[in-house]
């Protein structure tokens, strides 16, 4: 996974608007679910909105003469310019921004620079090759991350949770393709146990598809592994040395309801938003695994694109990672508004 | 009153008492050795590797891991341990300096907006969480291939690329510290902004600041290697161990391992090496 | 009969940067069935380590070292897990500081209350009957809709009535409450510690009160004991040690304390020297001996056992003459001549402020009209969301106020914002902050933050400069030394000391001291106290001096606005506004402050919780809750500030004579030192 870093989901909190007043503060937050629901969407349109002016400068005004780069410095000038004409690539940029994004949004993406056919199939295509993978790899490290990052914490200091905690730090540390390698190596190549492609067969059943992917989808497990279960074990600290666990403690509550009704739901509220977050990382670290894996997802063919300076493949595969990024931290925000009352019901005080 | 009334034992400097902190984590210290020990490959590895790393020998193509070459040869009969040594040049100046330029944008962007907020805040967060709804490594792609690949561009796209996130976190940093009476107090002696912001917040958001450089760094290495397997990060001849990994990958079906595992341990070594000094330093400085 | 708490030579150490830091030592005292025991002692003195070393939920680095604890006859220290668990189901609860962060946040008040149920073995719908029932005698009104709620939700009263009733659904046979009211506002902790009182009775459980504050103890105790540096110094009856304290270290902490009629023009306050010992410093020796003037070489080199003066403790080699301890800080006051200025220095003109956001309007201070003269203090009063920071803030030109009021300082208007102001003006008006460590920056040396406040302020550079630091920090008593340390290096009195340095570097005409001694110890406040009163009488500058502590007020106020929701209630001379007759709202603060003798007296009681600002009651903002209320009109009709005699101002429809028959007050017959109206009856 390409995910450099965002931890900062949980920083930008949209808890209400509050302003200071003397030491007392104001709460004027949401005056209901709706609203707030409402207001995050319009905020996720104007990200995906400053995201495709990006991709638009990175793909069409950054790279200057894209008929010269298609073409190679050899070509005559004048070939050039009639290739640039035929692209529609001589009119201004806000023309071209235009036409671009009110024709994405119909679903017409443009057409492949090198396969000179419409983008939409391929991305959609390769868009639901990668939810596969993307949705293997997830079931599978939620839980197990969540139950490390619960378990390192309950014995927190101690030789479990060093283990953990410090394998959880070299998993999610590690570039994809090095653990692709290694793993491809000892599972595919000397123990033979995993096909090493993740293509299955033409019509190949669940089961089958299934088995094809649980390789791939381990270098995408053992970086997520460590952010999960990093997060649930700092939330699982801080709620442990709460004031609230204290008071359900001196209750004489019984050690596993303390844990279960008291602290597990307020450690694991943040931790639900961060997992909703790195899904949308996920999607975009298929690049690599999807790449060494020889996988057609949308990772793979961005891949390709950038190879072959396909700029509407390009920039259709970008957006469409953003999208899915966008509505998964959508997702998160609302389903943390839902579980956290403060944020629900925010301006009753 | 008496002389005790300064508490002792912190009269050290603050630098002081981190560097000792960092002594004492064991977790710094062996990060600290990985490190330290790819920097000096790096640096004078090629007086002792027993092969030119460069130098083609097309007979021995191939070879397995053997006395002569400890981990085997190349497709092009290069030896992979002589290359493995000194793999580290390229990346370990490339990940720095791209660090480097994000740690000081970022700095100078999260405490203009921290400290000013209002509209600059509010469109220039905006605009930031957009780039962060990437993944860095597919916007630097974007960037990269529309501008052609160079190790200038690698280092300038994955610097400005990941200033926004250090910029985020001093930017946090700045709006807790701007609500501390001691700027509202600069403020009733006229300073001006730019020393509010420089001389008296700064040095107080250090230590977040040097916490996300150093993860930062880490993360630099983690893009650069992944970049260069794809192809548009570090360009050949150089022995660069992600390139090697990309150039060698396609033929693990056939059994020559070693033209590949060597590399991904060394690119995994440093990765860890980088990333236990970041889990030492934040150590040392929640202490 | 069994105890319901036995410490028997208790010792807890924490382990911090490699050793064992002792921070209860040799601690014994026993509290009986149905009795009140109350710990007192300033921070880091380990009482609440003692509270948590009791249930066993000290940190994780915490250990008992030695002693024994035992709860209603079994050994605390002792007790296997699930012993341990249903001792803390049955016999002994726990209530702490700051409710909001006792409650789950996630769960609702009512599920958190009825799981105490659960736990004895009652079904569902009978545990959440009974909690309605426990919250019934907590005294709030509303259970059913209290149950409903989530903490976060409820006001502070509200939240600690909830973790009151928590702690007493079990019918403990101990409960321990740990600065159970600090952080609430005064009528708030008023109404806690009455319930408090009223539910002892009811339950008959025995008490551990641990508090910072000698009277609140007072009022609720029927044994003290008092906790320094760790050890007991002093245990005994409630009334006899406050009235005859037998410990060097009692007798000090109580002559800190402004009493009911010392004012600042009369008489100094007495101090203790030095600072506290940090936590888990090695002693040898009395551990108060550094700061008693009357230890000797005996006491420096041997630790007083704890002697038994029939019926109470004393940890002193000569507790016979503690009483005698002589003063620290002579009582005389340095009086120069008071110059009167024909104008006030300060003069502001109906100012408003109101925060705005899209579906509130805050009026944070409304109307606001008043004059301060040259070398006068204003006492600011009131509860939170009285519009007190943000009058200073409006003062300081940190915040914009409304359009329409204006501020004008020697006669001339003042721009609103600071930006817009001469250096002239900023100059002249300084503030001192209420948390030291927030107010100085933590990066700088004090040479730096107050050289750096010299340069812009004063225009020094150089030499002078150095010589000015040198003046400047010898007139706060400070010394060289403590120029190049950082503010983290220095106890709280010393950083206020450098902030106070600071406020004068420019020498103010006026400075705002914005709660300079809250987040101080007592032993420390009196320093300040003086301090400030020093500087004001040399330098003839005025004071704004924002408080909760009506006691500091009154000591060092010349002149008082007692201010509600952002409105003037009272605005009078110190003498006029504590003596009365009061503004309903005054009446009720000053009843609600427990006095140190600890006498019982009729409470004016405040009905219900302290509106919100952005939405406050129509008519006279205080009719909510007052109790004197007319009728009718206090709903419909605000009153206006009316000068009700000279130099005299109440918003109130209740005629002042009315007033004073009401409060049994006799009307001109105010002095000075008129002592506070003891008997507050209701007509």
């Amino acid at each position: 996974m390409l995910d450099f870093g965002d931890k900062g989901a949980l920083w930008n909190r949209p808890a209400g608007r509050s302003f200071d007043f003397g030491w007392q503060v104001f709460r004027t937050g949401e005056s209901s679910i709706a609203a707030f629901i409402l207001r995050r969407v319009a905020l996720s349109l104007v990200t995906l909105v400053l995201l495709s002016l990006m991709v638009f400068f990175g793909g069409q005004v950054l790279p200057g003469n894209v008929g010269r780069a298609i073409l190679g410095p050899f070509a005559e000038e004048s070939a050039v310019q009639a290739l640039n004409h035929s692209l529609g690539l001589d009119r201004p940029y806000l023309v071209q921004y235009w036409d671009w994004i009110s024709n994405f949004v119909q679903g017409d993406m443009g057409t492949s620079y090198v396969f000179r056919s419409p983008v939409a199939p391929f991305v959609l295509d390769a868009l639901v090759n990668s939810l596969k993978l993307a949705a293997v790899a997830f079931i599978i490290v939620v839980p197990i991350g969540i139950l490390g990052g619960v378990v390192a914490a309950l014995n927190v200091n101690r030789p479990l949770d060093r283990i953990i905690s410090l394998s959880g730090l070299t998993a999610t540390v590690l570039p994809e393709f090095v653990t692709g390698i290694v793993l491809i190596l000892i599972f595919g190549i000397w123990l033979k146990w995993l096909p090493i492609a993740a293509a299955w067969p033409e019509g190949a059943g669940f089961w089958v598809q299934l088995y094809h992917l649980i390789l791939p989808s381990m270098p995408l497990f053992l970086v997520l592994f460590g952010y999960i279960a990093r997060m649930a074990r700092a939330g699982m600290i801080e709620a442990l040395e709460s004031d609230y666990t204290r008071t359900a403690v001196l209750k004489g509550l019984p050690w596993h309801t303390v844990i279960r009704r008291h602290v597990l739901r307020n450690a694991l509220t943040p931790t639900i938003t961060v997992i909703a977050t790195q899904a949308g990382y996920l999607i975009g670290g298929l690049v690599v695994v999807e790449t060494l894996f020889r996988y057609q997802g949308i990772g793979s063919l961005i891949f390709t694109a950038a190879r072959g300076k396909d700029f509407p493949v390009l920039e259709a595969g970008i957006l469409i990672i953003g999208i899915v990024f966008a509505t998964a931290t959508l997702i998160a925000d609302i389903t943390y508004s839902l579980l956290n009352p403060r944020i629900r019901l925010g301006a009753e005080r | 009153m008496s002389a005790a009334d300064i508490t002792p034992g912190r009269e050290r400097g603050r630098l002081a008492e981190l560097l000792a902190a960092l002594g004492r984590s064991r977790t710094f210290l062996a990060g600290a050795v990985i490190l330290l020990f790819w920097i000096f490959c790096a640096l004078f590895g090629e007086f002792f590797t027993p092969y030119d790393p460069l130098a083609d020998d097309i007979i021995n193509s191939l070879m397995p891991p053997s006395a002569e070459h400890w981990f085997g040869t190349d497709q092009l009969g290069r030896d992979v341990f002589s290359r493995v040594i000194v793999g580290a040049r390229d990346i370990l100046t490339v990940a720095p300096l791209a660090t480097l330029i994000a740690t000081i944008f970022g700095t100078a962007l999260g405490l203009v907006t921290g400290y000013f907020r209002g509209i600059v805040d509010d469109v220039v967060s905006r605009v930031l969480e957009a780039f962060m709804a990437m993944p860095v490594v597919i916007i630097a792609l974007l960037a990269i291939v529309a501008l052609g690949t160079s190790t200038f561009t690698v280092v300038s796209v994955i610097g400005l690329s990941f200033s926004p996130i250090i910029a985020r976190t001093v930017r946090s940093a700045v709006l807790s510290e701007r609500e501390l009476d001691y700027v509202a107090a600069a403020r009733l002696r006229r300073e001006n902004a730019l020393h509010i912001m420089f001389v008296e917040i700064l040095p107080n958001v250090l230590p977040p600041i040097l916490v996300e450089a150093t993860v930062r760094l880490g993360y630099a290495i983690f893009a650069v290697a992944t970049l260069s397997f794809m192809g548009f990060g570090i360009q050949p001849p150089s022995p660069d161990w992600g390139l090697s990994v990309s150039a060698n990958y396609g033929m693990i079906g056939g059994g020559f391992w070693w033209t590949v595992l060597f590399d991904a341990l060394a690119i995994a070594s440093l990765v860890i090496g980088v990333n236990l000094v970041a889990d030492g330093v934040q150590g040392a400085l929640d202490d | 009969m069994t105890d319901a708490l036995v410490l028997d030579h208790l010792d807890v150490a924490y382990h911090a940067r490699g050793r064992d830091r002792a921070v209860l030592r040799d601690v014994s005292f026993r509290i009986g069935e149905g009795e009140a025991y109350g710990l007192v002692g300033e921070s880091g003195c380990g009482k609440s380590t003692a509270a948590l070393a009791a249930v066993r939920y000290l940190p994780r680095n915490g250990s008992v070292t030695g002693g024994r604890i035992a709860i209603a006859g079994e050994d605390v220290t002792t007790l296997g897990r699930d012993a341990l668990r249903r001792l803390r189901a049955r016999t002994v609860s726990m209530v702490y500081q700051d409710p909001g962060k006792a409650l789950n946040p996630t769960l609702r008040v009512g599920r958190q209350i009825a799981e105490i149920f659960e736990l004895a073995g009652a079904s569902a719908g009978d545990a959440r009957a009974r909690a309605s029932g426990m919250l019934k005698r907590v005294r709030i009104s509303d259970p059913a809709r209290v149950m409903q709620r989530y903490a976060h939700e409820l006001s502070g009263g509200m939240q600690q009535r909830v973790a009151i009733a928590m702690a007493l659904a079990k019918d403990p046979a101990l409960l321990i409450l740990d600065e159970p009211t600090t952080g609430l506002d005064a009528t708030v902790e008023a109404e806690v510690l009455d319930l408090i009182a009223e539910l002892r009775r009811e339950f008959r459980t025995s008490i551990l009160f641990i508090s910072h504050n000698l009277a609140v103890v007072a009022k609720m105790c029927d044994r003290v004991g008092v906790l320094y540096a760790g050890m007991l110094v002093e245990e005994g009856p409630t009334q006899a040690l406050f009235r005859d304290p037998r410990h060097p270290y009692t007798v000090a902490l109580l002559r800190c304390l402004p009493r009911a009629g010392e004012h600042k023009g009369q008489n100094r306050l007495d101090t203790i020297p030095g600072s506290l010992p940090l936590p888990g410093a090695i002693i040898t020796g009395c551990p108060f001996a550094e700061r008693c003037a009357l230890a000797d070489d005996c006491c420096r080199r041997e630790l007083p056992a704890l002697i038994d003066l029939a019926g109470r403790f004393s940890r002193c080699h000569y507790h016979t003459r503690a009483g005698e301890l002589p003063r620290q800080t002579p009582a005389e006051v340095r009086s120069l001549a008071h110059r009167t200025a024909p104008e006030p220095v300060l003069r502001i003109d109906n100012l408003n402020k109101t925060f705005r956001s899209r579906d509130h309007n805050l009026r944070a201070v409304a109307d606001l009209s008043l004059t301060i003269e040259v070398g006068e203090t204003l006492g600011l009063v009131g509860e939170s969301g009285s519009g007190k920071t943000t009058f200073a803030k409006l003062l300081l030109g940190l915040l914009p106020p409304d359009a329409g009021g204006s501020i004008s300082f020697d006669a001339r208007t003042l721009p609103p914002l600071l930006d817009e102001r001469t250096d002239e003006e900023v100059k002249a008006m300084q503030i001192v902050f209420q948390n030291p460590d927030s107010a100085l920056n933590r990066a700088h040396s004090i040479r730096h933050v107050i050289g750096r406040a010299l340069k812009q302020l004063a225009g020094l550079s150089g030499e002078a400069l150095k010589a000015r630091l040198r003046d400047l920090i010898r007139s706060v008593k400070l010394s060289e030394r403590h120029l190049s340390a950082k503010p983290r290096q220095l106890s709280g009195g010393l950083k206020q000391r450098v902030a106070i340095a600071r406020a004068f570097a420019g020498e103010p005409r006026l400075v705002v001291c914005d709660e300079p001694t809250s987040a101080l110890d007592v032993s420390v406040q009196a320093a300040i106290l003086n301090l400030l009163a020093d500087l004001q009488a040399e330098k003839q500058v005025s004071y704004v001096f924002i408080s909760h502590d009506l006691g500091v007020v009154r000591y060092l106020a010349d002149k008082i606005a007692v201010l509600y929701l952002g409105r003037i209630m009272e605005l009078g001379s110190s003498g006029r506004v504590f003596s009365g007759p009061h503004h309903p709202y005054t009446e009720a603060l000053l009843s609600a402050v427990p006095k140190l003798d600890g006498a019982s007296r009729a409470r004016i009681k405040l009905e219900g919780e302290i509106p919100s600002a952005s939405n406050p009651p129509s008519g006279c903002v205080f009719h909510t809750r007052c109790p004197r209320k007319l009728g009718p009109i206090c709903e419909t009709q605000e009153p206006p500030l009316a000068e009700a005699e000279p130099g005299h101002a109440l918003r109130c429809h209740i005629p002042l004579a009315n007033l004073a028959k009401l409060q049994g007050i006799s009307m001109h017959q105010h002095s000075e030192t008129v002592v506070l109206p003891t008997r507050h009856g209701r007509p």
